[in-house]
């Protein structure tokens, strides 16, 4: 057992080491301010600002729009309906099979959408799909935070006179860190996620300025610079691929930070 | 309305707020349980025309692939996902097993406050990361150390290789399902085995493992849909030869990387977007079949274990 | 008063309550005896009707709220609640201060228009179950931090400050130490001047010191009800007899 669990650290410290050790070497302020400039990809000047910001536009409008979408199914799951009904259960399997659904799926159904609706690839495609993939994840995540939210204390807004809809305040209070959680989780799924992307954000050496311009992504960053067969250029990819591992640390620690800590109204 | 106390219009907009926001949820909700179907019948329809010209069967058994003259066979592809999946699994399932069997049998407090957080890290990484990780570590390291005991020469980009990726990358996912299994069991049960005189690896064999096989097996299952779908990372260091693979050293081409390779060029040649679109339609009623029968056994055993 | 006639309550195909009839009186402590699962906890919360939260509940028979049907479609569930209160077994405050606490059932039935009245509603709810000179100047802390029986004394202020006609109390002094039980005892007999109270509880002595009218149950059915005074000292049904005896509980 020691020795399974040394192997799952050595894994860590393997993937985390190899990343950084070859990051660093390639990082500069130039990589991370600029954007890609003429002759990038045969190793001249320039940065992956495009991407970064690429990653940015998509994560944050997909995590805002996963947000406002997947609250009131939460909320609906536990607050509207009866303890153990059909349907909770019904919509808490769906959304484990959605949750399982690889991403390469999703972009592929992502891509037969936007070609229904005369898409091209797109800052929007790219969003819509994202949005699509992290939705059962904040569900599923806020859903655990809310199941073990005492029925008590429901039944005592309810019996004080409350409504289902004037008890979300209450909910929404009660289960504040299980949505950050989920927040940071999704956030942190969406960013790194290149299979579904690379069909429907597509990718662009600019900064998009409309939802209808393709835009770059980090991870696709990663991906494409590491192909080429030019050094400068592979090791633009390490550090992108640094700056990516960067972000999602951040975001798993202050996950687990946030789940030890905020909690001081909670029961 | 029969109004019990007193009659005013607060009371009633204070119910219709509480009906439309019912209403609106009741939809949302019901929207995203259609995706499912949404999905299934999406990708049907765009590799309908596919699946008219040939046969399931044929498409499904033939290893004939040229997409210029619209031969999909899908064989290779297939054979290679199990092929990748089978190793990975093979690597991370022992390694989670003692892992969440440490954790929630033998660990002190103080051990869990290592490891959780390592878990988190593995399970937060972005595919594209383990990517960069195969190409840098693994794939050198087979085609140094690995094969030449087996075969002249080898570039590394193997079955292997992506099988050991994604075994990594598995692993945390079937930890924590795991733990989620194990921690079902009441306390009480370990307990009076231990009170019989029982160790606690007897406990943990006879106790643990028999309670929860069917939840250990469901996990697996769930981990291995989960596998079968990895794409960038495993586009990366498989090899993307197209063959059947004979052994764990061959070069191979799973479903994912298939799909991912080839989006760019798949409208330039007819029928070829088709036979993409049913690669993905493959996958997507693979990891629904596993995920709806694992999900089912699972909550089965929570149900059961827990009351 | 509340006069319940006739009421079946099947919950998932098992017959919880069956052919209840009963009536519970005004400005009177009832409490409803019977040994654990004889349909107490059901009874209290089809008064409410919190049932309704349970999934596969059949409900049948009537209910009468000052006359009103309240288990008919069209009944005001929300204005019910308010009326009728709750203090549950194990205390649980709402997850925010202990002032919100109190406020929050006043604030959603908007019950004042002044800051001031407010305050002064849940100033007086507070000093009411004698909490208020216990926690001067931590009124904004959050109510999780209070002991148990503090806890379980401010959800009575809660449910008092929306003003109810009657309370219902789920065992609601069984999760506490013997002291704080005491305490909240004697609360509810000194409310009962201004409220109905409804209580369930499973320890016949406590029945004893403070119930006014007693409805004793048995495996979802009625046995005996009426006067304290009568039930205990003079039961006629021979269940009743052998229960106070203590031959079952």
């Amino acid at each position: 057992m020691w020795i399974a669990m040394l192997i799952v650290f050595g894994f860590v410290i393997s993937v985390i080491w190899t990343v950084f050790s070859k990051g660093m070497k390639a990082m500069s302020w130039d990589m991370i301010s600029k954007l890609p400039g003429g002759g990038f990809y045969i190793g001249k000047e320039g940065g992956f600002l495009n991407a970064i910001v690429g990653s940015l536009y998509i994560v944050g409008a997909s995590t805002v729009l996963g947000l406002i979408i997947s609250i009131p199914v939460v909320f609906f799951l536990n607050v509207y309906l009866k303890r153990d009904s059909k349907l909770a259960y019904t919509a808490r399997m769906a959304f484990d099979v959605l949750f399982g659904v690889p991403s390469i799926v999703y972009g592929a159904f992502g891509f037969t959408i936007m070609i229904y609706f005369g898409l091209r690839t797109s800052l929007l495609g790219g969003i819509i799909v994202i949005t699509l993939l992290i939705i059962p994840i904040f569900i599923r995540t806020m859903d655990e935070a809310t199941r073990n939210f005492p029925g008590d204390i429901l039944d005592a807004s309810f019996s004080l006179g409350a409504t289902r809809w004037e008890t979300l305040r209450v909910v929404l209070r009660q289960i504040a860190p299980g949505i950050a959680t989920a927040t940071l989780l999704s956030i942190g799924r969406a960013i790194g996620d290149a299979a579904s992307v690379m069909f429907t954000a597509g990718y662009t050496d600019s900064i998009p300025t409309s939802l209808s311009q393709p835009a770059a992504t980090l991870p696709l960053a990663v991906f494409f610079q590491l192909q080429s067969p030019i050094p400068e250029v592979v090791d633009r990819a390490y550090a992108a691929a640094l700056v990516l591992t960067v972000i999602v640390l951040i975001l798993s620690i202050s996950s687990r930070f946030i789940t030890n800590r905020f909690s001081k109204n909670k029961i | 309305m029969v109004r019990l106390y007193k009659t005013d219009n607060m009371q009633k907009t204070r119910i219709i707020k509480d009906k439309t926001a019912q209403a609106v949820m009741f939809a949302l909700t019901l929207i995203s349980i259609l995706m499912v179907v949404v999905m299934f019948v999406g990708l049907y329809l765009k590799s309908a025309p596919v699946l008219e010209e040939r046969s399931l069967w044929r498409l499904l058994t033939s290893s004939e692939w040229r997409p210029m003259k619209g031969e999909f066979g899908f064989l290779p592809f297939i054979a290679s996902t199990l092929w990748v999946t089978f190793v990975a699994i093979l690597i991370a399932l022992p390694i989670s097993l003692l892992t969440a069997v440490f954790l929630t049998e033998y660990a002190k407090s103080y051990v869990k406050k290592f490891v959780f957080p390592a878990l988190d890290i593995l399970a937060a990484l972005p595919s594209v990361i383990y990517g960069v990780w195969g190409v840098l570590v693994i794939v050198p390291w087979i085609s140094k150390h690995v094969a030449p005991y087996f075969m002249d020469f080898s570039t590394g980009y193997t079955v292997l290789a992506a099988g050991i990726v994604l075994g990594v990358m598995v692993i945390p996912i079937l930890v924590s399902l795991f733990i989620e299994v194990f921690s079902s069991v009441s306390m009480e049960l370990r307990e009076s085995s231990l009170a019989l005189g029982a160790t606690r690896w007897q406990t943990t064999k006879k106790v643990l493992f028999r309670r929860t096989y069917p939840g250990i097996i469901a996990a697996t299952v769930l981990a291995i849909s989960r596998a079968m779908g990895e794409t960038i990372a495993v586009l990366m260091v498989c090899g993307c030869v197209i063959g059947i693979p004979n052994n764990f050293l061959d070069p191979c081409y799973p479903i994912p990387a298939l799909i991912a390779n080839n989006y760019g060029e798949m409208l330039s040649m007819p029928m070829y977007e088709a036979a993409l679109m049913f690669a993905a339609l493959i996958l997507f009623f693979v990891v629904l079949v596993f995920n709806l029968i694992s999900r089912i056994v699972l909550y089965r055993l929570e149900k059961r274990l827990g009351s | 008063m509340i006069e319940v006639k006739e009421l079946n309550v099947h919950i998932k195909g098992n017959h919880i309550l069956k052919n209840v009839n009963v009536t519970l009186p005004e400005k009177q402590i009832t409490c409803i005896i019977g040994p654990s699962g004889c349909g107490k906890s059901t009874l209290l919360r089809t008064l409410n009707r919190l049932i309704d939260t349970t999934e596969g509940v059949k409900l049948e028979g009537k209910v009468l709220v000052n006359g009103q049907d309240i288990l008919s479609s069209d009944a005001d569930v929300t204005d019910l609640r308010r009326k009728i209160g709750l203090v549950s077994q194990r205390p649980c405050p709402l997850p925010m201060s202990i002032f919100d606490n109190v406020a929050y059932g006043c604030r959603i039935n908007k019950m004042f228009n002044k800051r001031r009245q407010l305050v002064y509603q849940v100033q007086k709810n507070l000093k009411a179950v004698g909490l208020y000179d216990e926690i001067r100047g931590r009124i904004r802390t959050p109510a999780a931090r209070l002991s148990i029986g503090q806890q379980q004394r401010l959800c009575l202020a809660r449910s008092l400050a929306v003003e109810p006609d009657y309370i219902l109390a789920d065992e609601a002094t069984s999760a506490l130490d013997p002291i704080s039980a005491k305490t909240v005892e004697d609360l509810f007999v000194s409310l009962k001047e201004q409220y109905s109270i409804i209580m369930v509880t499973h320890t016949l002595r406590q029945a004893l010191r403070i119930a006014d009218h007693v409805v004793f149950m048995y495996l979802g059915e009625i046995i005996e009800q009426g006067p304290a005074e009568q039930v205990f000292h003079n039961p006629k049904e021979e269940l009743t007899q052998k229960y106070l005896a203590g031959a079952f509980s």
